[in-house]
């Protein structure tokens, strides 16, 4: 057939410049012969710019086509024409309204195909004013005898009070009744009905929860029941159906203990009974799990849950893992001393290969550290630090410092632990942590001269990892007199010297791999140092002379205040009183004091003068 | 709700999409490159859930995926759905679409292997896998899971199809011609992994 055709020519193009060549002739020919007003083969023209447009190319100029199509009395025609307009068309486009009288037609067409057509489309991309108009007959068709048009019907009604929730009202006693359908499929529509009009307006709860016991009716049946070749996946009857009718369950039991009650019974048959060695299987255990946890259960059956998820943590399936790991998050905040049970599982999966499962170990580690278990717990993330793939680290770095900071044991612990992390992933340390790193620091007086030993050491051998260079410059600014004095209590002693200190700051302002950030936060160090050495203050005086014609706007400003520090007010410069956290604050002779880099969000340090007078 | 269903090749070129929230064209194409990117690199023995793209729903978003050979399947899914049940969804939706074609499309060799559906089949047959993959999922939720029933529907509507509008003289010689053919079993039963099916009894074509 013709867009067999059509296919093979594209396929055997062997640049993408060839096949871009071949679309557009095509696409030409298609445009003729849409323009044509009979054609035999116009589904065919259709089908061959869907495949285009799958590809990635313009195919707007089909959706006219598509209108007509849909229009059209042949089925063949139809079909193509209601999935081009799924394909092309969305509720924005205003062809998209010359199609709603069509869908309206279709809806009640003698022929149950073209009216799955029509509601398929509805479901799709129906908009609000479709959906208002044609609710009373999708309505109307949830009440029909054909079971293939039923649940359809369903799930177009889900679309349509997403779209409108106050015409959920229509549906509700429409969805009750059609539970007692025995259509598989009928009672999946109805209950993904019933769970969206619960999930939009609580309101619905109470009308609902007097479906419980047929909903249990349902599951019994469900579990019980024989081998049914019908339904059956992997020895489990219509596991889909299961895992549905087990969520709305758990939304009509939650907060609320009749219907909890009348649900227990239920969810300890198929907690203990559902064979879970099969995917299908654990599919239904995990929502009993989940449902178990989330509604007024008793605590036998929630412990139970819980030991089936910790079972399930130790499973050879890395699917297995990975869900129970996303189970045990949900209820991580709600049952924590249960899962902390298992905590050493879940930090053995911090060492998986696999990177989801690594995602999950990490995002449950870190709502599992406790002011207990916090030496040891990070430890583990430290470890976890060096080898995580690149995606999960600037989320490890600052759930470590949130984490240590909420639980730090000691002043001194705490720094190290930032040093740590810093030190071998200051690359990916967020630059919103940066001002509270400095904050902490500065708080931390009797551990300053470690502190900036420490990360001057750290800088000397790496200026790339901007985080650390930041840090490490404020620290320089503010302690480099403890620095050049050379000795410190907990580090070997090193020599370090005004020109070692200039020299490496003076490599970051002028390093290409420096931000904008961190070359500010290096010329403000150099600056302050000015205060506290006594040998190289014109070299100094130089570098902050040079920036002041620098092309980055930020650095310019800062060195041409320094500089008038120099010229004009070298008498104050040693009252100056340097403040990370104050405003705009003009005073005495000049005003400094500038605002927070917007740019770069820096916790710029702030010159104010002490008022001498 | 399911996102998206993409299907595309080892080499990321896209064999079917389907997306059931609105996105502009370039945007589809984007996440289609995003999905592919993340999903090839995965091993063969890692699980079958991705987080991590962006594009899409942001957080409140997974990718679900099967690799068959040379196709990758992948379901784009938000936390309302079963992680697990979609999973084996992917699996009965690949078993569907191997049945209907390999009803519909006249193959001597019969005993291809079930799980892998033929590239060329979803690239000559796009429009149909939709008509297929319609019958199971719906606005982007799950429709039908029963393979039975999706077969069979199926089957009815493409024979409403070409019985529409008069056969040319070609294609009811072809008809004829299978008629006399001796065409060897479909499998009553099929057991692929953790799913086993009772193959329908379609009515002789």
């Amino acid at each position: 057939c013709p867009e067999n055709e059509m296919i093979r020519v594209i396929r055997s193009a062997r640049t993408q410049g060839e096949e871009r060549g071949v679309i557009q002739r095509e696409c030409a020919a298609i445009r003729a012969q849409f323009r044509q007003a009979d054609s035999g083969g116009r589904s065919h023209n259709l089908a061959k710019l869907l495949y285009v447009h799958m590809l990635g190319y313009p195919a707007h100029f089909g959706q006219m086509e598509c209108v007509r199509m849909i229009a059209s009395p042949r089925y063949s025609e139809k079909r193509i024409g209601y999935l081009g307009a799924m394909m092309l068309l969305d509720e924005k486009q205003d062809a998209s309204l010359l199609i709603t009288n069509s869908i309206k037609n279709d809806l009640s067409h003698s022929s149950q195909y073209i009216q799955s057509l029509a509601l398929c489309t509805l479901a799709c991309m129906g908009s609000a004013e479709m959906c208002r108009d044609l609710a009373p007959e999708i309505e109307r068709l949830l009440k029909a005898s054909n079971s293939y048009i039923k649940k359809k019907a369903a799930l177009c009604a889900v679309h349509i009070v997403r779209k409108i929730p106050e015409l959920g009202e229509l549906f509700t006693p429409s969805a009750h009744s059609l539970l007692s359908d025995k259509n598989h499929g009928v009672l999946h529509g109805a209950v993904v009905l019933i769970t969206e009009l619960c999930e939009r307006n609580p309101g619905n709860l109470d009308e609902f929860r007097k479906a419980v016991p047929e909903l249990v009716q349902i599951m019994k049946g469900l579990v019980t029941s024989g081998y049914s070749p019908e339904h059956n996946v992997a020895g489990i009857s219509d596991p889909f159906l299961q895992v549905r009718v087990l969520r709305l369950l758990r939304i009509l039991g939650r907060n609320n203990d009749e219907a909890s009650d009348a649900m227990n019974d239920l969810l300890a048959q198929v907690a203990t009974n559902t064979d879970s060695s099969k995917t299908a299987g654990s599919a239904v255990l995990y929502e009993t799990v989940l449902t178990i946890m989330d509604i007024k259960s008793e605590s036998g059956l929630r412990v139970l849950a819980v030991n089936i998820l910790g079972r399930f943590l130790l499973n050879n399936d890395r699917n297995i893992r990975y869900i129970s790991m996303t189970s045990l998050q949900k209820i991580v905040q709600t049952d924590h001393t249960a899962v902390q049970r298992h905590r050493g599982t879940i930090v053995d999966c911090l060492k998986d290969q696999d990177a989801s499962v690594k995602r999950r170990a990490l995002e449950l580690s870190l709502a599992l550290v406790s002011a207990a278990n916090i030496r040891s717990m990070m430890k583990e993330l430290l470890r976890f630090l060096s080898t995580c793939p690149p995606e999960l680290r600037s989320h490890a770095t600052s759930g470590i410092f949130n984490a240590a900071e909420r639980y730090a044991p000691s002043q001194r612990w705490h720094i190290d632990t930032i040093l740590h992390v810093l030190i071998t992933a200051g690359g990916d340390v967020r630059d919103e942590t940066v001002p509270n790193l400095i904050q902490l620091i500065s708080v931390a007086s009797e551990l300053h001269c470690y502190t900036v030993h420490k990360l001057y050491r750290a800088l000397i051998s790496d200026i790339s990892q901007q985080s650390l260079v930041q840090v490490a410059c404020w620290c320089i600014g503010e302690y480099g007199d403890l620095l050049l004095k050379g000795d410190c209590d907990e580090i070997e002693p090193m020599q370090v010297t005004e020109d070692d200190v200039l020299d490496v700051l003076e490599t970051i302002l002028q390093s290409h791999m420096s931000s904008p950030t961190s070359r500010g936060f290096a010329l403000t160090a150099i600056m302050k140092l000015s205060t506290r050495i006594t040998n190289n203050i014109d070299r100094i005086r130089s570098v902050v002379s040079i920036y002041g014609s620098c092309i980055d706007v930020e650095l310019q400003q800062r060195a041409v205040e320094y500089n008038a520090l120099f010229k004009k007010y070298d008498h104050m410069r040693y009252l100056i009183i340097f403040d990370e956290d104050s405003d705009i604050h003009q005073s005495g002779i000049c005003s400094l004091a500038r605002t927070e880099s917007t740019h770069a969000q820096e916790h710029t340090t702030f010159l104010r003068f002490k008022n001498t007078s | 709700m399911i996102k998206a269903i993409l299907i595309f090749n080892n080499h990321g070129k896209p064999r079917l999409i389907r997306f059931y929230q609105y996105f502009a064209e370039d945007m589809q194409q984007q996440i289609i490159r995003e999905t592919f990117h993340l999903v090839s690199k995965r091993d063969d023995n890692v699980c079958n859930f991705l987080e991590g793209g962006s594009l899409i729903g942001g957080s409140d978003y997974k990718l679900i995926y099967r690799h068959y050979a040379t196709l990758y399947f992948v379901f784009c899914v938000d936390s309302s759905e079963s992680e697990l049940g979609i999973l084996d969804l992917i699996q009965v939706s690949v078993i569907i679409v191997n049945v209907c074609f390999h009803v519909q499309v006249f193959v001597e060799t019969l005993d291809k292997c079930f799980e892998n559906v033929c590239e060329l089949d979803l690239i000559f047959h796009m429009d149909k896998v939709h008509y297929i993959l319609q019958e199971v999922v719906m606005g982007g939720m799950v429709l039908e899971t029963n393979m039975n029933e999706i077969v069979a529907q199926v089957e009815l509507q493409n024979r409403m199809e070409k019985s529409e509008g008069g056969l040319s003289a070609a294609p009811a010689r072809a008809v004829s011609a299978v008629k006399n053919m001796n065409l060897p079993e479909i499998p009553r039963n099929i057991n692929i992994g953790d799913i086993n099916i009772k193959v329908p009894s379609l009515s002789p074509f």
